[in-house]
């Protein structure tokens, strides 16, 4: 590998023991920094099997006295047990992922494929939507979502999606698409093939690792999406996982953080599902286009 | 920049599209290039419908609503400046923008730092790279949740996890999240926890600076400092620069955390009242609309001034090679 090369000079001659000591010292140190950031996590994990008193004694990882009952006890702590929450999370997700895939991609199609007149300008402009920080358009949004009589329905966390708010991934999409080549489709198109059927037969299939990218970020920024979930839904039947959560954390004494911490994992739990899963793509996106 | 954009997405096999192809001499006809327009504005029809109504239109709106006193049942009552001069008066709003500001340029610097230190060290052909990259990436995540807000606010409490570790080497701390000298820096610690979007950012940047550069600085005798400062840094401004720019907006939106941590309230004595929380109070808490658009603007406008002149900067300490 190129790197090794970049040791200096006077290292050479050293032999290789120091080398391998420094290698060894730098893995040990990469560990221990590793699980000093993981331990808050581990920690919540393993004390989510503890009787909450020990929560407040017990700093260790190995719940002595194992306990499922946090669990069952937590699922049943608010007026709805927490499948209706992790269900109207998932209606809400899921809505997002089909919305983004399917109204990003076609902006991305247009951006990156066809001429038209005002291409730079709209480019732009919906580059200058990512910038835009949510605070900014939350109350008129919330003005119009209520003359709709949408507030406490997933339609407003749902609907800015399939019309392609996102421009983070428009970008991403245009990026990809961008590269690949265009003989396929102009050969389409000398077949007679019209737009619709191009973007659906050809850069659809071939831009599977794009829409990938897209919808696992999507799972998880929505998922963990508070700010908008706690503005429109209001009415507890409507509840996603995380307003669930807060409305748990404030009624909460200090007897129930057991339960309160469970939920949490269970909260957590898809998202670390999804970056297991993921990783190759997650890890890709950011460094393709830099936002977490 | 683009190097690195590009680098991430395109597929191995794809050529590199031609220069200047995109601009196509009109070979049908205008027959055909009416057609593409058309069909152009169709698949662009969704976008447009959320541009209006979703980001552009409420921008606007927001503006308008900015010179009003709205409370979402009453009319529209136009009030000119009156919600801009009452900011002067705020005390709430002056104590949340200096919140805000400390938390973005202390936790941002410090981020971005281990950011960078982290990614030096993975750089130098550590075995398992993937394992301690995706290890270290978790939390960025994770990070903005409610789940982990919840576990600060545990970690951080009276009894929490760290009084606990203190006491174990028989230190009695605080309670961090309800003292209000203490509870801000833990949610700059939270900040700085999620270092690992920025380093993955830096280790693709890393990667694109030629070995070539080190080997002929070792020839030279240049120590590890030497190169650092001389062949590293210059070489990743640009990284430098786009990590410090999107830090910075992001960070000056935090929300959940603060929300979380201080159960909605901004307390202990407002010492976690970000602008985006007291935002939402009055605009969501007391429905004061107007006001609420007034202060949407003027986030609008620091964001904006910040990135403005961080680009303005950028010309005198960002070294673009080619």
């Amino acid at each position: 590998m190129a790197t090794d090369t970049r040791l200096p000079a006077r290292s050479r001659g050293t032999g290789e023991r120091n080398e391998r000591i420094r290698r060894l010292l730098t893995h040990i140190g990469l560990i221990g920094f590793g699980l000093i950031m993981l331990y808050p996590l581990l920690w919540m994990l393993s004390s989510s099997f503890k009787p909450t008193a020990e929560i407040f004694r017990e700093p260790g990882l190995i719940p002595w006295n194992f306990t499922p009952e946090n669990y069952s006890e937590g699922w049943t702590a608010l007026q709805y047990p927490f499948h209706h929450y992790l269900l109207n999370s998932a209606i809400v997700v899921g809505g997002s992922i089909i919305g983004n895939l399917i109204g990003c991609s076609m902006a991305a199609y247009a951006f990156a494929r066809l001429e038209f007149r005002g291409k730079r300008l709209f480019f732009a402009v919906m580059l200058a939507t990512i910038m835009l920080p949510i605070h900014v358009v939350i109350v008129p949004q919330y003005i119009l979502f209520a003359e709709l009589d949408w507030i406490n329905t997933f339609y407003p966390v749902i609907v800015p999606k399939l019309l392609a708010t996102d421009g983070f991934f428009i970008f991403l999409m245009v990026q990809f698409i961008r590269g690949l080549p265009r003989d396929l489709d102009e050969a389409a198109r000398i077949d007679g093939c019209g737009h619709v059927r191009i973007f659906l037969r050809i850069i659809l299939p071939l831009s599977m690792p794009a829409l990938a990218t897209t919808a696992i970020f999507t799972f998880i920024w929505t998922w963990n999406d508070f700010f908008s979930q706690l503005i429109f839904l209001t009415r507890p039947d409507m509840y996603t996982v995380p307003v669930a959560l807060r409305t748990f954390v404030d009624s909460s004494s200090q007897t129930s953080w057991g339960p309160l911490f469970a939920m949490s994992v269970v909260a957590l739990g898809p998202v670390f599902g999804f970056f297991l899963a993921g990783q190759r793509y997650l890890v890709k996106g950011i460094a393709t286009t830099g936002i977490k | 920049m683009s190097a690195l954009l590009q680098r991430g997405t395109r597929p191995a096999a794809a050529p590199p599209a031609p220069a200047g192809r995109g601009r196509r001499a009109p070979t049908g006809g205008t027959g055909r290039r009416k057609r593409e327009n058309l069909a152009a504005y169709g698949f662009l029809a969704p976008w447009f419908v959320g541009l209006a109504l979703i980001t552009a239109g409420p921008l606007l709106a927001s503006l308008y609503f900015s010179f009003t006193d709205y409370n979402l049942i009453g009319d529209y009552d136009f009030v000119g400046l009156a919600n801009y001069e009452r900011m002067f008066e705020d005390e709430r709003l002056h104590s949340s923008l200096r919140v805000t500001f400390v938390y973005v340029f202390v936790s941002v610097p410090l981020q971005l730092a281990l950011a960078l230190a982290l990614a030096m060290v993975l750089d130098r052909g550590v075995r398992g790279l993937a394992l301690y990259r995706s290890v270290y990436y978790l939390p960025s995540l994770l990070g903005g949740s409610v789940a982990v807000a919840i576990l600060w606010r545990q970690v951080f409490g009276a009894e929490g996890l760290v009084n606990q570790v203190l006491a174990v080497f028989g230190i009695q701390g605080e309670g961090w999240v309800s003292h209000p000298d203490y509870a801000l820096s833990t949610l700059i610690v939270l900040n700085v926890w999620t270092f690992g979007a920025p380093m993955v950012i830096f280790l693709a940047g890393l990667r694109q600076i030629p070995a070539m550069y080190y080997e002929a600085a070792a020839v030279d005798g240049a120590g590890p400092l030497h190169r650092f400062w001389h062949i590293t840094v210059p070489m990743l401004t640009p990284i430098i620069f786009f990590n410090l720019v999107l830090q910075i907006i992001n960070a000056f939106q935090t929300f959940t955390q603060a929300f979380i941590v201080s159960g909605g309230t901004g307390g202990p004595s407002d010492s976690t009242l970000f602008y985006t929380l007291y935002l939402y109070q009055r605009g969501f808490g007391a429905f004061d609309m107007g006001y609420a658009s007034a202060m949407a603007w003027l986030l609008l406008m620091i964001i904006g001034g910040f990135t403005a002149v961080n680009f303005l900067a950028s010309k005198f300490w960002v070294f673009y090679g080619d």
